[in-house]
């Protein structure tokens, strides 16, 4: 049976819909003149330029520091997160890892919204700060709220793809290790992390690429201070209109993240061949 | 002990997972309109609520465009995941990848491509652009749920069906639809709530006069929100709650009748 043919209208509306408007941002990037008006669109690589001086590059610099300090955050916090779950009966299992679904689906802005509530001045966290005598603490509109709201956002991104490893491996490996007399943590090192190293890698891009590129969570928490390249972008096609410098921004931000998804990748053989699971 | 440790870490994860979500609920019944004081119990906001026209019609229009947009892109991503299982060699590879891009790529360059799409053919930024905008990052997830189940189906099956006389959209409907139907709903559920809870795709591709819930309170951070908003999404989140505690009653329940038989 001929099934391919069913796959053909999605490939007619990819084109249409992903891979042309891609190509569009491209051809945007590397031309300047009058957003509005097409015919008067030249070559250039001014954009680029521009972006390759030093008050953009900082915003760039800035962006990813924020995004690996949240990505390796969330790997500390959430690896052992999940290995715990992992371990508990089947029962409880699902019911623990459903809890961390659960929060996505209040919506993200409002529940970033409540930590003005929680780190405010005035707010719940200096309130207990006060009480026990101590300066109240700038917790808001800083480096800090931003990190903060990204690991918060971001974490069950981390917890569901390692969990969702753990619970696959053949724990005749663990039991072998320890009959060959290794002990846990060496069989924790030798057999569980290694096996376990394709959750961590979807958990790194799948938090890593959101905090890179986030403007929402910077302007919330972050006040004007917090500058990312998402924010940037936002500005260029929301206020600014210059539609040739928001492009070249979104090409540099994608390429960067194909780079570092490549690096990544390499550790990753095991799934090769895979491609498609998302969790 | 070590037991114990590990109970404890895992509750203060939940804690700072939930608190701001304990917050919002707790902040809905406050008296007081500013955040950040306590003054006294009130439910005046749930009744606000049914006279808030903004918030309402933001609330209808995120209900319009989830609902449309998951329909529309459960029914193309499963027949182009039974195609993309069917093909070979280049197409396979072509599908597959730019199937990819719009997980991989971050929201904010997909929804700056879409809007620079719909402005140069000159489409009105509105419902329309929305929905054809939340149907193509929809579908490449309800694509990636299908597609394994796919994998997993006897393809054998298929062919007996059509051996046997069924056409073959019958065989599709009658033999494939019913293997892969697990992997449907998941994608159906995954895209749903992608697009209700959506915000930097909507952002870009809305024009005046139409807005989703996110986009509502994003305006509203600016200006500080509306507590009806806390008292709205306290009611979304407990029928959400609801609708899932039913699911797993019912669920345990079968699971015990099958042990039963």
């Amino acid at each position: 049976m001929k099934l391919s043919k069913h796959g053909y209208f999605y490939l007619l509306w990819m084109a249409i819909f992903i891979a042309i408007p891609l190509l569009m941002v491209v051809y945007f990037a590397f031309t300047t003149g009058d957003s509005q008006n097409i015919t008067s669109f030249t070559f250039s690589l001014d954009n680029f330029k521009r972006f390759f001086t030093p008050i953009y590059i900082e915003v760039l610099n800035k962006s990813i520091q924020l995004a690996l300090v949240s990505t390796i955050i969330c790997l500390l916090l959430g690896y052992p997160v999940a290995y715990i779950i992992s371990k508990e009966k089947l029962k409880y299992r699902n019911v623990l890892i459903l809890l961390f679904v659960i929060p996505m689906w209040m919506n993200f802005l409002l529940r970033t919204y409540a930590w003005l509530t929680l780190l405010g001045k005035n707010g719940i966290i200096n309130y207990f700060i006060t009480k026990l005598g101590f300066q109240p603490l700038d917790l808001l509109y800083n480096d800090f709220a931003v990190l903060l709201g990204m690991v918060y956002n971001f974490l069950p991104f981390m917890v569901l793809p390692i969990f969702s490893v753990l619970t696959k491996m053949d724990n005749s490996l663990i039991e072998a290790s320890w009959d060959l007399g290794a002990n846990k943590l060496k069989t924790f090192l030798k057999v569980t992390l290694p096996l376990s190293l394709p959750g961590v890698i979807s958990g790194v891009t799948m938090v890593f690429i959101p905090a890179v590129s986030t403007f929402v969570i910077s302007s919330l928490l972050g006040g004007n201070k917090t500058y990312l390249i998402g924010n940037l972008i936002e500005q260029q096609f929301r206020y600014t209109g210059d539609w040739h410098f928001g492009s070249a921004m979104s090409i540099i931000l994608m390429i960067f993240i194909l780079i570092s998804m490549a690096l990544t990748s390499r550790f990753d053989k095991a799934k090769e061949g895979e491609g498609g699971e998302l969790w | 002990m070590k037991k114990n440790l590990g109970r404890i870490y895992t509750a203060l994860i939940f804690l700072f997972l939930y608190a701001p979500i304990i917050i919002l609920i707790i902040f809905s019944f406050n008296n007081s309109k500013s955040r950040g004081n306590w003054d006294g119990f009130t439910i005046k906001w749930y009744v606000e609520l049914f006279k808030n026209d903004e918030i309402l019609k933001s609330l209808y229009y995120t209900l319009i465009i989830a609902t449309t947009s998951s329909i529309i892109s459960t029914i193309m991503g499963t027949f182009a995941a039974i195609g993309i299982y069917d093909m070979r060699g280049l197409p396979k590879k072509i599908s597959l990848n730019l199937n990819y891009l719009p997980v991989l790529n971050p929201d904010i360059v997909t929804a700056i491509s879409l809007m620079v799409l719909f402005r140069i053919v000159n489409l009105e930024l509105g419902l329309i652009t929305i929905i054809l905008a939340h149907v193509t990052f929809c579908t490449p997830y309800v694509i990636l749920s299908v597609l394994p189940k796919l994998k997993q189906m006897n393809k054998h099956l298929a062919e007996a069906a059509l051996d046997l006389g069924a056409t073959p959209f019958y065989s599709i409907r009658k033999v494939i639809i019913p293997q892969i139907m697990p992997g449907i709903i998941t994608g159906a559920l995954l895209a749903f709530t992608l697009s209700i809870d959506d915000f930097v795709i909507t952002f870009f591709t809305a024009g005046k006069g139409v807005s989703n819930l996110s986009m509502t309170i994003y305006s509203m951070a600016r200006r500080g929100i509306n507590p009806v908003i806390n008292a709205l999404s306290t009611l979304m989140f407990l029928t959400l709650i609801i609708l899932l505690i039913i699911i797993y009653k019912r669920s345990e329940k079968e699971e015990e009748n099958i042990i039963e038989k």
